[in-house]
This record gives C-alpha cells, structure tokens and sequence, in this order.
C-alpha cells in the first residue's frame, strides 16, 4: 500500500475497501443516525471533517513525537486522546466563529470520538506507512466512502418506513439485513484494483 | 458483592444481543468461532481491568474530565493487551488486526465505566466487567460458530477440526454481507423468543 498512487488509494478506500460496508468500522453511526437521509449527510460531512483534520495531527505527532523518541507502543494511547482533543477543540471553534456550521453539526460532534472509524483510518495511516499527502487522502475518501454508505442506507430505511415488517425483524434486524445487501453490492467492486 | 453483577451480562443485559453494542468488532472478526472467542477474551481483559481501575479512581475525578481520563485508562489496558498477544499468541494477532487497538473505542468498556464503574465499588465493578465480557465471547463465539460452520461446512478449533459437515459451504457468510445477515437473523430469532414468551 505505501507505493500505491492517489488514484488507486481512493478509489480503494470509496469503493472496494469500504471503511463501512466491508471493513465494519463505524457501523455505530451507520445504524443510529441513518433513520433519515438529513442527519445521515450531517453525520457523513462532520466525519469527513474530523477524519481528515485528525489524520494530519496523528500524522506529526507519529512522525516527531512517537518514533524519534522510539515510542511506537503508545500510538494508540496518544492517537485517541488527539481525536478527542481534536473533537472538542473543533466543537469550540466552530461554535464561536461559524455557528451557522455548528448548528448543523454540533449535534454529531461528541459521538465522533467513539467512532472507530477516524481511530481506524489514523492507526492504518500509520500501518500503510503513507506520508502526509497520502495519509490525508486516504482519510478523506475514506470518510466519502462512509458517507456514501450511510446516505444509501438513508434512503432505503427512509423508504422502509411504511413497509409491513414482521414483529421480530423491527428496527435494528431489519437494518442489519438490509446492510447486507447493500454490502452485496458494494462486493461487486472487489478486485478492482 | 452480589453474583446477579457477575451473571447479569451474559444473558439478561447481553451486550451484543439485548443492548446492541459494539457492533464493530462483531460484525468485523466473526469469520470464525476461534477468532470471535479470542476477541471476547481480549475485550473482557481490558473490560475487567479498566472497570476496576475506574471504579478505584472515581472519587479523584473531576466529572468534567471523566470521559479523557477513562479513554486513556482504557487505552492503556488496551497496549498492555495488544502487547501481551503479540508476545504470546501470534496468530490470533494477526488474525484480529486492526481490531485489537480498536477495543478503545469499542461502545461496551466506555458504557460500562460510564454506567457501572463511575458509581459502584471496585469489586462489584471487576465482576460487572467480566460478566459483560463474558456476555460479549459468548454472542461472537455464536456468530462465528453459525458464520463458519455455514460458511465453509467446517468447525476448526485451535488447529484441530471439530466438525465436518457434508453440506455445500456458502462462501458469501464469511464475507462482509454475511456477517450482517447472520447477526441481523440471530436478533431477529431472540425477538422472536422473546415475543412468543410474552405472549
């Protein structure tokens, strides 16, 4: 994966490698927040947000903080408390400087940091090896990919609403089942790149 | 001390099956029963010591903090873990992968400090934490008996073959679809327990 190019990488990370539909990181927010198609894409662009900005930070504090000091082990220790740092530090500046944005995201924002996702995506960032460029791309496209995910998902239970259900499958069996087949779909893609 | 702390999570207030969470991890390691056992282990270690420790100190936390600071209580226990298998049990390493760093953030620990551990004893707390631990093994070592008896026809358990069905193997359940399947189904089936015994 270091040498793979920018192209390859995100398209692996949308399509084929799903951080959702086949890597099953972040399916928390997946299921809670898809009920409507609205608060689906609020959740997918504060991720994309939070995703990005936290690889770049674990990105330096890995490369001039953890390794010169021949710290590795404590990666996921430093990495989850800069993404929770990170989140609150986002939800303060936001507030103050473009409450309209907040007012969209706020909501969103303290369940990022449990999100296993944006831990996923920096601890990968730091497996693959990829340098900064690379690190924030991969992060972004694949926060794109959850969001395209949970958007589709959106519908489809935004749809499902009126559906005639049998008792045992309500709410989150239905769901699950449903993910399925959307991760069928999202199968067709493999070994594309 | 009272046992119902220990016993309550494995069946009553089940993690995966009565309280939905941590769905990561289950749906993701499931691919067979070893590989879902091993993962319960590992998540009630971390679950057990990190309540405990919690617990100790939740009179010395300021409750503007708490959240950070049972983070990297969590994190902590969680290397020690990590650690520890790498040493020890290098196939179930490399087996769980990403996974085992992201017990961090796995709903289950950062729920029971927040709902048990921050309010209750340190003993009544380590036994809380391995009863939910338990409670969790046990409901992915189900999905990946079902996902891996189903999917390849076998039953493999550390290095020996338990079982052998003379069935077609349904390659899709070890794939990602069919963890959401199987999981959603085996919810479905325990409603479905549940309503009729209601009724």
């Amino acid at each position: 994966m270091e040498n793979a190019g920018l192209m390859t990488i995100i398209i692996s990370a949308i399509l084929v490698n799903n951080f959702t539909m086949s890597r099953f990181l972040g399916i928390c927010p997946f299921i809670g927040m898809s009920k409507k198609v609205e608060t689906a894409l609020g959740m997918g662009l504060a991720v994309t947000f939070v995703m990005s900005m936290a690889s770049t930070f674990t990105y330096f504090a890995n490369k001039y903080l953890l390794i010169p000091h021949n710290m590795g082990y404590l990666k996921t220790v430093m990495f989850i408390l800069i993404i929770a740092s990170l989140v609150q530090f986002v939800e303060i500046v936001l507030k103050k400087i473009l409450p309209s944005l907040y007012q969209a995201l706020g909501v969103f924002l303290p369940l990022i940091t449990t999100n296993c996702a944006v831990l996923g995506v920096t601890l990968m960032n730091e497996q693959f090896g990829f340098n900064l460029i690379k690190s924030v791309v991969h992060a972004t496209a694949a926060a794109l990919g959850f969001t395209l995910a949970i958007v589709l998902f959106a519908f489809i239970r935004e749809g499902m609403e009126t559906n005639d259900i049998p008792e045992p499958f309500h709410g989150f069996p239905i769901a699950l089942i449903t993910a399925s087949l959307i991760s069928f779909a999202f199968l067709g893609f493999s070994g594309m790149v | 001390m009272k046992i119902s702390n220990l016993t309550k999570g494995i069946i009553k207030e089940n993690p995966t099956f009565v309280q939905l969470l941590g769905m990561c991890p289950t749906l993701a390691v499931t691919t067979s029963m070893e590989n879902g056992l091993g993962m319960g282990l590992a998540t009630t270690a971390v679950l057990a010591l990190s309540n405990m420790l919690i617990s100790l100190v939740r009179k010395a936390v300021p409750n503007k903090i708490r959240i950070p600071i049972f983070v990297v209580i969590i994190a902590t226990f969680v290397t020690v873990v990590e650690m520890f298998m790498e040493a020890y049990m290098g196939a179930l390493y490399s087996a769980l992968g990403i996974f085992i760093p992201l017990i961090v953030v796995n709903c289950i620990i950062l729920a029971r400090a927040e709902a048990f551990a921050a309010l209750n004893g340190p003993i009544d707390s380590l036994f809380d934490g391995i009863g939910m631990g338990l409670g969790f093994t046990l409901s992915l070592s189900i999905l990946g008996l079902v996902r891996e008896l189903l999917g390849t026809g076998k039953l493999v358990l550390f290095g020996t073959t338990l079982l052998n069905l003379p069935i077609p193997s349904t390659i899709a359940l070890i794939l990602p679809p069919g963890a959401f399947l199987v999981l959603g189904l085996l919810i479905a089936l325990k409603n479905a327990y549940t309503i009729r015994k209601e009724a």
